[in-house]
């Protein structure tokens, strides 16, 4: 059957085999049982489901959207619930999470690869399962064994769906200013009243029950964001016997009208709207929410970085398609009195190369970082551990800023190529736009992204780890300098490393910390050429002995040579200080 | 209910195909489960669900020992394999193919059925199933839209130009079924795993007692040249003067379409 998405396998295979060492990952104890082999029949199996199941629904998910009824329930776009059915039958929400529940306890790296995959068929679709897989990582690293063995069998398998309630209408990016309440009761659960907004899947047809994660503050607990704790309150309350009993007072009294991904019901929800308060239970320690968020905020920002990867590549294959199909002009190949196709022109090839490099870059990127938090959570050496954490604690704001500016970047682009169609709704390229805007702005947006990075990150063990890890970018460059092809390429990557460290050095060197976060944001683009420019680079040596070598090389060559140099250019607004940007 | 399901694995089609110097088809990179095999293993699932009991048997053959094809056969459900592989089955044509299949369906047990698809999407024969009936001396049900098993007997749905047929024959028999005749499971990630541990009996042509009756050694057919299918003739114009639909209709007349 031929689709609209086909999975990228080829490039992933690679990335898996040769840069974010899966063989590696899959000798570590835990994970024998996810031999390549395997890996390969599910990636194979999972993407074909994905693209004849789940991409078919893009557009209509768009055009319709899901509606929110009079009787405050939400349903979703035709189609989409027997496409969920699908989804729960097959499994796929399983493959990554931990065997003790029900789940395949594949690596977490093969997890994210999943969802690349299920965020390009569909990325509305995806964010049920996305958000559901966030609620069972914090419930298994929090939650009590009776408050697991309760929730997480159904909701491994996706029969049950799970959502997190952070944000309130004063309470977005500061969670300090959370003012849900919990009411501790006799039998030692809690009443919650309060109203979350930017609730996604919090009220939807597809599952018999959600589970929702609710931060909320007890009536003694201090300010700030060490008062506040993590509660689970289940749709419907749970009988003692594992049934869904009564109705839980938790009401989606409306969903917002977005810019883009449309499907995916953005819930506002009431906690006691009927006068009593949502019955919840305490998950970890009181007043340990924001920690108990924070196990799961390096994954889920990962799985936000996937978003701007996956929408670019699904707007890169519908640009390619129509390049090679729609003739417009006159290019030096035409012969007389007949017109180009759109892929003969310099210009649209630049496009298309712009698009496919920074794909590769950002699959590499992200999937390093997914392969360092499996060999920081399971190598068997502590040294092995601590770097690999340190290097996903650096890398996680780089693919979470870098990736979905990007995925926007090359969204884009995709409605560049199309011309004037590209306009026009009909055609598609613009839902691709639209829906990619989102990635930028939730899970932290960008810019507390780049915050984190120069603040949190940057001085981890005194600026050593940026600085150790730009030595390892140095070593590579040396050993990619010497195959002749990639010479040019290792120059580039030279200069920008140099222009890496002195933006590194001048931040670390700054004592107003005002100066550090006005050059955070173009530091953090800058970083993440650099990082994501070695990546291609290494991509192409090792390639260079495999069949893929001329693939790789032409995009490792086109990423270091015309878009890393970009990177030196960032210096002076790095370095620019806050003074440059006084004035109202 | 035993139900054997002959599959082929073939070189993806998504993939630009190539051939060797022998005319024959390059087999070189992982290949995939034909696809218009996947609505017999669909088939023979189903069946032996409505049976009541009972298990799926693939078989297959191919030079090298290559199972990835099988293993999405396995995935949805079928309990084991049978694979006849020797480097000796290379250049095999449609006769040996039969003998080194029909070999396999002995090799699996007592079966009550076997389920082909009409041809394979790489070789496009479409004789190995009459011949496969033929060897093993049962009945051959051939292009089967529909399938019904009861005490002992299988009706089919025969697809014809004008509808169909309905052929009934006694167990045990071989049936071809059309692509589209049941949709297809997704493997799951479950089956995908237990896909892992089923055994797949890998035998060479010596163990079928076939030893130089297949391959090229045992071919009575050789390919003495390939030539492109002819490139597709520009389109005919028709110019709507008010009688457009005449000269559409006539067209289609010649086609004999209408």
């Amino acid at each position: 059957m031929s689709t609209d998405y086909t999975p990228p396998l080829a490039d992933i295979s690679f990335v898996l085999d040769h840069i974010c060492g899966l063989n590696e990952i899959n000798k570590f104890a835990v994970f024998t049982h996810a031999d390549r082999e395997v890996v390969t029949d599910l990636l194979s199996e999972a993407g074909r489901f994905f693209a004849q199941t789940v991409a078919p629904l893009n557009v209509i998910g768009d055009q319709i959207g899901s509606v929110h009824n009079a009787d405050n329930t939400v349903s979703t776009p035709a189609g989409f619930k027997a496409a969920y059915q699908a989804y729960v039958e097959a499994g796929w929400g399983a493959v990554a999470a931990a065997p003790e529940y029900g789940g395949g306890g594949f690596p977490f790296v093969v997890g994210a690869v999943l969802e690349e995959l299920i965020s390009s068929a569909n990325l509305s679709f995806s964010m049920c399962p996305l958000l559901t897989q966030g609620a069972i990582r914090l419930l298994e690293h929090h939650a009590s064994d009776a408050l697991k063995a309760m929730y997480l069998p159904k909701m491994i398998t996706g029969e049950w769906s799970g959502t997190m309630n952070l944000t309130e209408p004063d309470a977005g990016s500061d969670l300090a200013a959370v003012r849900t309440k919990a009411e501790p009761q006799s039998d030692g659960s809690y009443l919650i009243t309060g109203t979350k907004i930017f609730i996604s899947f919090g009220e939807h047809d597809m599952t018999d029950q959600i589970v929702h994660l609710v931060l909320a503050r007890t009536p003694d607990a201090p300010g700030g964001t060490k008062g506040i704790s993590c509660f689970v309150v289940p749709k419907y309350l749970m009988n003692e016997d594992g049934t869904l009993g009564e109705r839980n007072d938790v009401t989606c009294v409306s969903i917002e009208h977005k810019m883009g991904i449309k499907a995916s019901p953005t819930c506002v929800l009431s906690f006691g709207e009927n006068g009593r308060g949502a019955v919840g239970e305490l998950v970890g320690e009181l007043n340990g929410g924001i920690i108990a968020m924070f196990t799961m905020m390096n994954h889920a920002r990962i799985g936000v970085a996937i978003e701007g990867l996956a929408l670019g590549e699904r707007a890169y294959q519908q640009a390619y398609s129509f390049a090679h199909e729609r003739k417009q002009g006159r290019a030096s190949s035409t012969a007389r009195g007949e017109s180009a196709l759109l892929i003969e022109h310099p210009d649209v090839r630049r496009m298309l190369l712009t698009m496919e490099s920074q794909i590769e870059a950002m699959r590499r990127l992200i999937y390093v970082t997914a392969g360092a938090i499996d060999h920081s959570e399971h190598a068997t050496e502590a040294a092995d551990r601590e770097g690999n954490e340190e290097i996903a604690a650096l890398f996680t704001p780089l693919a979470k800023g870098w990736s979905t500016d990007t995925g926007f970047e090359i969204a884009s682009i995709g409605v560049q190529i199309h011309g004037g169609m590209g306009f026009i709704e009909e055609t598609g390229a613009a839902q691709h736009l639209r829906d990619s805007r989102i990635a930028m702005i939730y899970e932290g947006t960008n810019g507390i992204q780049a915050m984190d990075l120069v603040g949190r990150k940057l001085g981890l063990r005194g600026g050593d780890v940026v600085r150790e890890h730009l030595g390892r970018i140095q070593s590579s460059i040396a050993e990619c300098r010497v195959v002749p092809e990639l010479s040019a390429s290792a120059a580039a990557m030279e200069s920008a490393l140099e222009a890496a460290r002195e933006a590194t050095e001048w931040l670390l060197a700054q004592t107003n910390n005002d100066d550090v976060l006005a050059g955070a944001t173009p530091y953090l683009r800058l970083m993440a050429l650099v990082t994501a420019g070695e990546l291609m680079l290494r991509s192409a040596r090792i390639a260079s002995n495999l069949e893929c070598g001329p693939a790789q090389l032409r995009t490792a060559r086109f990423f270091c040579e015309q878009l890393v140099p970009g990177a030196t250019a960032l210096v002076p607004a790095v370095t620019a200080g806050v003074d440059s940007l006084a004035g109202r | 209910m035993h139900v054997v399901v002959c599959v082929k694995q073939i070189p993806d089609p998504a993939v630009p195909g190539a051939l060797n110097a022998d005319h024959t088809l390059k087999r070189e990179g992982k290949p995939i489960l034909d696809e218009s095999d996947s609505y017999g293993v669909e088939m023979a699932l189903q069946l032996v669900d409505a049976a009541g009991g009972g298990e799926v048997t693939l078989i297959s053959m191919a030079a090298n020992e290559e199972t990835a094809g099988l293993r999405t056969a396995l995935a949805m459900g079928a309990a084991k394999a049978v694979l006849v592989s020797d480097p000796a089955c290379a250049g095999s044509d449609a006769l040996g193919t039969a003998k080194a299949l029909a070999k396999a369906v002995e090799r699996a047990g007592s079966v009550d059925l076997v389920l082909t698809a009409t041809e394979s999407s790489d070789g496009y024969t479409g004789t190995v199933p009459a011949q496969m009936a033929e060897l093993l001396g049962w009945p051959a049900l051939t292009f089967a839209k529909k399938v019904d098993i009861a005490d002992g007997t299988v009706t089919i749905q025969r697809q014809t130009e004008a509808g169909y047929d309905t052929v009934q024959a006694s167990l045990p028999a071989l049936v071809s079924v059309t692509a589209g005749v049941v949709e297809p499971r997704y493997p799951s990630f479950k089956g995908i795993m237990a896909a892992k541990n089923k055994p797949v009996d890998i035998c060479t042509a010596a163990d079928l007692g076939l030893d130089g009756q297949l391959g090229w050694a045992g071919a009575r057919q050789t390919i003495t040249n390939v030539e492109n299918a002819p490139a597709r003739q520009a389109g005919e114009k028709f110019e709507d003067d008010g009688t457009g639909f005449e000269k559409v209709v006539s067209f289609l007349e010649n086609l004999k379409v209408i």
